[in-house]
């Protein structure tokens, strides 16, 4: 009785597989403006209204899911989804075990965040999130590193003094300093990492990393990707 | 939700906690609390069960099979929990779609696995892709669920071996000098009787269970310490209703919450207790006995 | 690079000791088990610690339980009911955030001729913070397992102790707190057991990891991190704490023998898991 249950179950979780694939987009919903979870408690953001577009002019359906940024990969891996799309930079050690679409974003900066300008980020305390290309870089760079698992943490942890500066994307960092009231300023100069920010996929999903590739290819060249870039982020961030 | 939160900008003091209080992020955690609560209610009697089996299997004649039940009882006492659940979820979710693959798929050529990549083939995908989100929430809550069921099925095969083995020896005699065959022995006289004698064992479980459902959020399942987070999390204006650092707050809150939880489930079980006592050959029993006469 | 270069390098890396950057490519097993292993310094500094100190506390707080007058009795009960009815990973998180709090500067506390700076930052790392959290709730918790025996002593051994006139102090230290610590130490056993086991949540909640210096679990999620792969990685860490639990039952079971030393050896209490102490 049990077994027949499970099956029926089972059939019912799996109905419907003749039916148009549908394409699910993994993102992490705590990187604003990238991807956040707004008040509604959907998936919202830059990223959100992007894979919108990109999935309409592909002409696929798709679906939004969060996932933790620790698990974010090996979750692919395993087929919980098919795409990342939360602000991941395209770097060689990612890409060695996943395929990345073109950049949508163009290479950004990094950069410094502290309470005063003059902060050690040579010598201080520096937080990043875990599994960042900024914690690899301040790992190298000669300053004390401290990681923390969300990118909200570590802008906590420079508040209350547990850290000099913090290091992340200067996208995510710059509407926190400006809605700080003058408590927090960038600190050093800004550093270029990675190639940009791309779409994540599996390695042997040649097909729909061609339908995305196409779909932004096309973006970029009737401006709506930079208009869209703009609206998220401001006018003075590099467009393509 | 309100009317009258229609532009949260203008709001002010009460009413901007009211409307904050109920934005569809704030039902989504107060559902959580429910998820939370299913879980328990869910795993407890799955755990018992699989408790029950490895009770049995390490009671077992057969050797094969008392080993399996000892190493089944012994394997959580060595490994932390926390381990279990960061692989073990993966790991259960490939296999189960791996066997759906061989059913569906039999004249599938490519590899499954491919360096780290698993794929199976589209019709294989448990929850299908083309489903709606709910069976996906459904089939990781299932997950964890059974996840959850197996690391406490575990302590409870632990609770319940040490049970049946309470069980005065000479009532088990007794029955066999009935003419009882050694399966009607033990359905009839050590299940019924060992109860008394697993309660103890079985409230401290269930009460490791509570305090183990903030684990919930490895397993990817959003439960209440992933929307606490989450909303606690200092917002920008990005957000319609920003402010700054108030995971404090929400942790305070679950704890209150925790605690609530084992206060009332210590009411209940020391009644349970008291049911279960009556007429045993036990001290509480004995106690009771007294006091009636 | 031999594997012996690289224990050189990494044995101690938890402590900042050795290369100063983690391996970045060419994951090795030798380089999981290495830094997985240095990690495991600190569980079981933090194991260690917390139950040392624990210990002592549980006595204190399992005699103020089962004290007469209810100063003594209600602080003692609330105390094991917030620590044993909450879980610890909430413990750990609300107890990293209450302790960021402090003031980094510190409290300046005038002495008349002389102000004494109290420095508190160093409360928010994780080597004192995840410390004070473990060792308050293993207090809770062994408190609760030594009041249970406190209170199934045998009538007879205090009724013989009245009868050699032994009284107050000299009769707790004689009879009780032995008999108490014979009948605890199966479920205190076990109490260790998980203390060591919970000690693995210390840097996936709350507590940052400084200087990429973690426990195994830290590094375990590492290489996860780098290679992708949770499937080996995550066994490791399996694999060295059933090591670590079998060192743990046997150290537990000499001491055990030893509390028994003078029973009969048919009635020696025997060590079964009781799995009332998981957080």
């Amino acid at each position: 009785m049990k077994n027949l249950i499970l099956t029926t179950a089972l059939l019912a979780l799996t109905a419907g597989a003749a039916a148009a694939q549908t394409v699910r987009m993994g993102t992490e919903g705590a990187y604003p403006p990238y991807n956040f979870i707004n008040d509604a408690g959907e998936v919202d953001g830059f990223e959100r209204e992007l894979g919108d577009q990109l999935c309409e002019m592909a002409g696929l359906t798709c679906e939004w899911v969060t996932t933790d940024w620790d698990g974010i990969i090996p979750n692919l891996q395993s087929g919980n989804y098919d795409t990342i799309i939360a602000g991941m930079s395209i770097t060689a050690e990612r890409d060695e075990v996943i395929d990345f679409t073109q950049n949508y974003i163009p290479p950004a900066s990094s950069a410094y965040m502290a309470l005063d300008a003059g902060a050690d980020i040579k010598g201080g305390v520096i937080a990043a999130q875990t599994g960042t290309i900024q914690a690899g870089y301040v790992a190298e760079s000669g300053a004390t590193l401290v990681e923390y698992a969300t990118p909200d943490e570590t802008v906590a942890a420079v508040r209350n003094g547990e850290a000099d500066a913090v290091f992340a994307d200067k996208d995510y960092l710059a509407p926190i300093l400006a809605e700080s009231g003058g408590q927090f300023s960038w600190a050093g100069e800004d550093v270029q990492l990675g190639g940009g920010v791309g779409m994540g996929l599996r390695e042997s999903d040649t097909e729909l990393k061609g339908k995305f590739d196409a779909a932004i290819s096309a973006m970029k060249a009737d401006g709506s990707l930079n208009a869209l870039i703009v609206k998220w982020f401001g006018s003075d961030v590099a467009t393509f | 939700m309100f009317a009258f939160c229609a532009d949260p900008a203008s709001l002010e003091g009460y009413s901007w906690l009211i409307c904050y209080l109920t934005t569809g992020k704030h039902l989504d955690f107060y559902w959580s609390f429910v998820t939370v609560l299913t879980l328990l209610a869910v795993t407890a009697p799955t755990a018992l069960a699989f408790g029950f089996g490895g009770a049995m299997a390490a009671r077992s004649p057969l050797l094969p099979l008392r080993l399996l039940g000892q190493i089944y009882t012994g394997m959580v006492r060595g490994i932390p929990d926390i381990v279990f659940f960061l692989f073990f979820v993966i790991a259960l979710d490939q296999g189960i779609e791996w066997l759906v693959h061989q059913l569906r798929c039999p004249e599938w050529t490519d590899p499954i696995r491919n360096g780290l990549e698993f794929r199976v083939c589209p019709e294989a995908k448990v929850p299908n892709n083309s489903a709606p989100q709910v069976w996906h929430s459904l089939y990781g809550f299932a997950l964890a669920v059974v996840t959850f069921a197996l690391v406490f099925g575990a302590f409870a095969a632990n609770v319940l071996f040490g049970a049946m083995q309470a069980v005065p020896r000479a009532q088990l005699e007794t029955a066999e000098a009935y003419g009882m065959s050694p399966r009607q022995v033990f359905r009839r006289v050590l299940v019924p009787q060992m109860w008394v004698y697993a309660l103890p064992g079985l409230s401290n479980l269930w009460m490791i269970l509570i305090k183990a459902t903030p684990l919930l959020f490895l397993l990817g399942v959003q439960d209440i310490v992933y929307w606490a987070r989450e909303l606690g999390g200092s917002k920008t204006s990005a957000y319609d209703y920003p402010h700054p650092d108030w995971r404090l707050y929400y942790f305070l809150g679950l704890l209150v919450f925790y605690l609530l939880m084992t206060k009332m489930s210590e009411r209940v079980l020391a009644r349970v207790q008291t049911r279960l006592s009556h007429g045993q050959a036990t001290a509480s029993g004995e106690a009771q006995r007294r006091a009636e006469a | 690079m031999s594997c012996m270069e690289i224990i050189a390098d990494y044995g101690l890396r938890s402590l900042g000791i050795g290369e100063r950057l983690l391996p970045r490519s060419d994951f090795t097993l030798c380089h999981q088990f290495t830094l997985i292993g240095s990690g495991l310094i600190w569980n079981i500094y933090f194991g260690f610690l917390a139950l040392v100190f624990g210990f002592f506390a549980a006595n204190a707080i399992a005699l103020a339980k089962s004290a007469r007058s209810p100063w003594a009795r209600k602080p003692a009960e609330w105390f094991i009911f917030v620590f044993r009815g909450s879980p610890l990973f909430i413990q750990f998180f609300l107890a990293y955030e209450a302790l960021v709090l402090l003031p980094r500067a510190g409290f300046e506390i005038p002495l008349g001729f002389i102000t004494v700076t109290l420095e508190t930052s160093w409360l928010s790392k994780a080597w004192a913070g995840a410390l004070i959290v473990l060792f308050l709730n293993t207090a809770a918790y062994s408190a609760e397992i030594f009041y249970g025996a406190l209170r199934s002593i045998p009538k007879g051994d205090l009724e013989a102790a009245d009868a050699y006139g032994l009284t107050g102090w000299a009769k707790f230290r004689r009879v009780q707190w032995p008999t108490m610590l014979r009948l605890a130490w199966p479920a205190y056993t076990n109490e260790a057991i998980f203390l060591f086991h919970a000690t693995t949540l210390v840097f996936f909640s709350g507590f940052p990891a400084f200087r990429q210096q973690g426990d195994a679990l830290y590094y375990a999620s590492y290489f996860v991190d780098k290679t992708f792969n949770p499937f080996v990685p995550y066994p490791i860490v399996a694999f060295y704490f059933i090591l670590l639990t079998l060192a743990l039952i046997g150290l537990f079971g000499i001491i055990n023998k030893r509390l028994n030393r003078h029973l009969p050896s048919n009635a020696r209490a025997k060590f079964k898991l009781r799995p009332q102490i998981i957080r």
